[in-house]
């Protein structure tokens, strides 16, 4: 060690004077330093580069997040506790995008209260502000963008191309979701819901994201036209009229049956009562 | 002679050859009561006919094939699409032939209010007891054309091969697996080898629109004609008598009112078949056995049998290289069975209980079979909390309750609902018979309180029409059945002991708690009593005349009625 210190004078001075009463000070002055000419030399620099409109919005993005989200997701998205042991909010480190237009895009999301399942409802953000939210998540990390709108876009769907989609529509999507679309059950007071009235960009997303019960149907399982498919058969279903009068609801047999014990016998028992009234009863009155 | 002389000319051609003069004469004017509840059974009968015409107008176009095709009508959604030659001739009917759609539903709703009326035919056969001798044997051919008209129906839901009917099938061919020892082989019959096969349509074809109408229709033949041979059942009444039949002749006002009723029936059911959309095939689109869609339901009267499933936990149990499915087979091929058979049996079983061996044409009141009206009761809650199983789905998503929750409550309620049911049903029967008691001794409540010259307050009561008083007795003393000492007098013991005691015991329980009829001396003393209470001339009909028509006797003389043969 001191043969060291013999060679090199500078450190053999910095050595006598380490345990200088001022060294601690200019060390950490140095390290000031250091830290504030590298963030310089960096940060400004990506500032720059980056598109500011971007920036503002993911900056606007997380302060709406702090105000809605961040009471069960956390404060930085890292997912959040209720304050006994359960979580509140999942993580939405890499959710994408995609995520977060269908959750809040379709009203699930702020929750209002925890359940078996978040219900759709009216959104409470405006479309700005969703994008602002889903800019910020997707900040945080990569997952799936909002799909384009062209990748959704039914209006040239042709006949073939929807058939294809009712196919697939009934090979991955009735068991839980109806054969019409109507929704349906699952286990512990949770469900499918109805696929009626929805925006044809958050049935895409949904598929690409699968939200609270549903499975993902990533790009490799159902290619983006697959998908398109499905959506053009959904809105075909859904613009069909019945052929065969009122539907009943497009639930199958259970309501069929109902309108047939209520309605139908119970038009032809009050029938039955009104012939059998009409008879002997009305004469045997004026008998007595 | 000088009525055949009276036909008109083409009357009198026919009845030359055919001698319809004679048989009309005989039966034109046969009798026939008067109430509404008679004519649920016609209901079922107007259904079957209008089962039968629409059917042969689908036979038409339907092509009972499983040969693949590609489907190029005018269906636009499914265009291009491969599927059996069933499926698309549906699918033909359904939007490329002129009324096929309207004829479909028409049929379709047709099944439904056939089997649903049968069924209320039924509920009224039993809680009126018109399943007495002498007509056990028509209950059996009724409760024999209901099984048939279920098999039927399902037969014919299976026939479109779209992809309700097939999950249909899938879960019958499971069932029929579920058979131990011979389920598989049982399965490769049906199907003609493994499920679904290419034979299961055109087999099912022939029994659908074949064999089963076939022996429905020799089945409704001999019902009605045992209904004209017993005569009609009737309920009780002024002179109204096991021995006669009040009412009307078949020809005029019969011929009207059950003519004008067969248009009634078709008449709602066309209109059911325009107005309301049952069976969307083309929603479900062809059968793939890897597709299944949420909500699968078999039509309403299999609804009981798809519940027992759902409600059933999954146990399952392996030995000697065999699986039996517990959760098949008690809930497809035991209880089904079972409760079918208890049902179809009844009559006999209740005859066996009571030991009442009398013909009986007078229907009882169902609150004066406070027993069987509760049994009544516990078969319908049984069968109506499976039916509720089979809609679990629907129920949970419609009432945003858990589907775990609906089953469990189910599974629960399932042991519980008839117990209950039966109990409150026989309590408010027994009330019930209290309370018409009381209308006899007392008469009615008129609403006028009166002071008595010493403080008393009381109600004048009224006496109740001579009309109602009928009605009201014109029932038999039922009494458990007496079995007799356990020795004769010289000590041997009585044949046949221990059923006998488990009979006696079985007839305690359904009469015991029932409130007999007041005798004559017990109404002549209420009266007289009445006629002390009032001071005045109120309670006046002392003797109520109606009761002389009725079985008016001893407990004695009651019970040699019933056992006498």
């Amino acid at each position: 060690m001191s043969e060291k210190r013999l060679s090199l004078s500078p450190a053999r001075f910095l050595s006598a004077r380490r345990r200088h009463r001022s060294a601690g000070l200019v060390v950490l002055l140095f390290g000031l330093l250091a830290v504030g000419s590298a963030y310089a030399a960096f940060a400004p620099d990506n500032a720059v580069a980056d598109n500011s409109a971007q920036s503002q919005q993911i900056e606007e993005g997380k302060k709406l997040f702090a105000v809605g989200c961040a009471s069960c997701h956390g404060l930085n998205a890292e997912g959040g506790g209720n304050g006994e042991g359960k979580q509140a909010g999942p993580s939405l480190i890499g959710v994408g995008a995609a995520a977060v237009d269908f959750q809040v895009g379709t009203g699930r999301m702020p929750a209002m209260q925890p359940g078996a399942q978040i219900p759709r409802k009216t959104p409470a953000y405006t479309p700005a502000e969703i994008e602002a939210l889903a800019a910020y998540v997707a900040s945080l990390a990569p997952g799936p963008a909002v799909p384009a709108e062209e990748s959704y876009d039914i209006s040239k769907a042709t006949d073939e191309q929807i058939t294809r989609g009712g196919e697939l529509f009934r090979t991955n999507c009735t068991a839980c979701h109806n054969f019409a679309g109507r929704g349906g059950a699952l286990p512990g007071g949770k469900y499918a819901p109805s696929l009626m009235n929805v925006d044809p960009k958050h049935i895409y997303e949904a598929m690409l994201t699968g939200p609270q019960q549903m499975p993902v149907f990533s790009d490799q399982v159902l290619r983006p036209e697959d998908k398109r498919d499905v959506i053009a058969y959904l809105n075909a279903l859904q613009q069909q009229k019945d052929p065969g009068g009122f539907g009943l609801g497009r639930l199958g047999p259970v309501s069929e049956g109902l309108w047939g014990w209520l309605v139908g016998i119970g038009l032809l028992v009050c029938v039955a009562v009104w012939i059998g009234a009409k008879g002997v009863k009305a004469k045997g009155v004026k008998a007595e | 002679m000088s009525t055949t002389k009276d036909f008109p000319p083409p009357v009198k051609w026919v009845d030359d050859r055919l001698g319809i003069g004679k048989i009309g004469k005989k039966n034109l004017r046969k009798v026939f009561p008067d109430h509404w509840s008679f004519m649920l059974g016609e209901i079922a009968l107007y259904s079957f006919i209008i089962l039968i015409l629409t059917g042969i107008f689908l036979t038409l176009w339907f092509k009972p094939s499983m040969g693949e095709v590609e489907y190029q009508g005018s269906y636009s959604l499914l265009k291009g699409l491969h599927m059996s030659e069933a499926y698309a001739s549906t699918l033909d009917i359904t939007f490329d032939v002129r009324g096929g759609l309207l004829m479909r539903q028409i049929h379709h709703w047709a099944a439904v209010l056939f089997v649903a009326s049968m069924m209320v035919h039924l509920l009224r056969i039993f809680f009126t007891g018109a399943f007495r001798k002498p007509r056990e044997l028509n209950w059996v051919i009724g409760f024999g054309m209901l099984f048939l008209g279920i098999i039927e129906g399902f037969i014919g839901y299976g026939l479109p091969d779209d992809l309700l009917s097939g999950t249909g099938l899938r879960i019958t061919q499971g069932m029929i697996q579920a058979s131990p020892v011979i389920g598989t082989y049982l399965s490769f019959f049906i199907f003609g080898g493994e499920f679904p096969g290419n034979e299961f349509v055109s087999r099912f074809f022939t029994i659908h629109v074949l064999l089963i109408p076939g022996l429905i229709l020799a089945l409704v033949t001999a019902h009605l004609f045992l209904v004209v041979y017993h005569k009609h059942t009737q309920y009780p009444g002024p002179g109204r008598t096991e021995k006669n039949v009040v009412g009307y002749p078949l020809m005029p006002v019969y011929m009207a009112k059950a003519g004008g009723f067969f248009f009634v029936v078709f008449g709602v059911t066309a209109l059911m078949g325009a107005l309301l959309q049952i069976n969307p095939v083309w929603l479900y689109g062809p059968y793939n056995p890897a597709e299944v869609t949420a909500g699968s339901q078999p039509d309403w009267y299999m609804g009981w049998l798809e519940g027992s499933v759902r409600l059933m936990p999954g146990f399952e149990s392996h030995f000697w290289g065999v699986t039996l499915s517990w959760n098949l087979l008690i809930p497809a091929l035991i209880i089904p069975p079972a409760f079918v058979t208890l049902v179809a049996l009844y009559p006999f079983i209740e005859q066996w209980i009571t030991g009442d061996k009398r013909e009986h044409h007078l229907l009882d009141r169902p609150r004066n079979m406070p027993t069987r009206t509760g049994i009544g009761a516990a078969f319908i809650t049984f069968y109506g909390l499976l039916w509720i199983g089979g809609g679990n789905d629907l129920i949970a998503t419609h009432f945003g309750v858990s589907l775990n929750n609906v089953t469990w409550f189910l599974r629960v309620m399932i042991f519980l609902g008839p117990v209950f049911a039966f109990w409150a049903t026989r309590r408010i029967a027994i009330s019930l018979q209290r309370s018409d008691n009381d209308r006899i001794l007392h008469g009615l409540e008129s609403g006028i309180i009166m002071r008595l010259p010493h403080g008393e307050y009381i109600e004048k009561h009224t006496p109740i029409s001579t009309y109602e008083a009928y009605e009201l007795t014109a029932r038999d003393r039922i009494l458990p059945l007496d079995i007799g000492p356990e020795t004769d007098e010289n000590g041997v013991r009585a044949p046949k002991r221990a059923i006998n005691k488990v009979r006696a015991r079985l007839s305690r329980f359904y009469f015991a708690d029932s409130v007999q009829k007041p005798t004559a001396e017990e109404i002549a003393e209420a009266h007289a009593h009445g006629h002390h209470d009032d001071h005045e001339e109120l309670g006046h009909a002392a003797e109520v005349p109606g009761l002389t028509g009725t079985v008016e006797v001893d407990d004695e003389t009651a019970r040699e009625q019933i056992t006498k043969h």
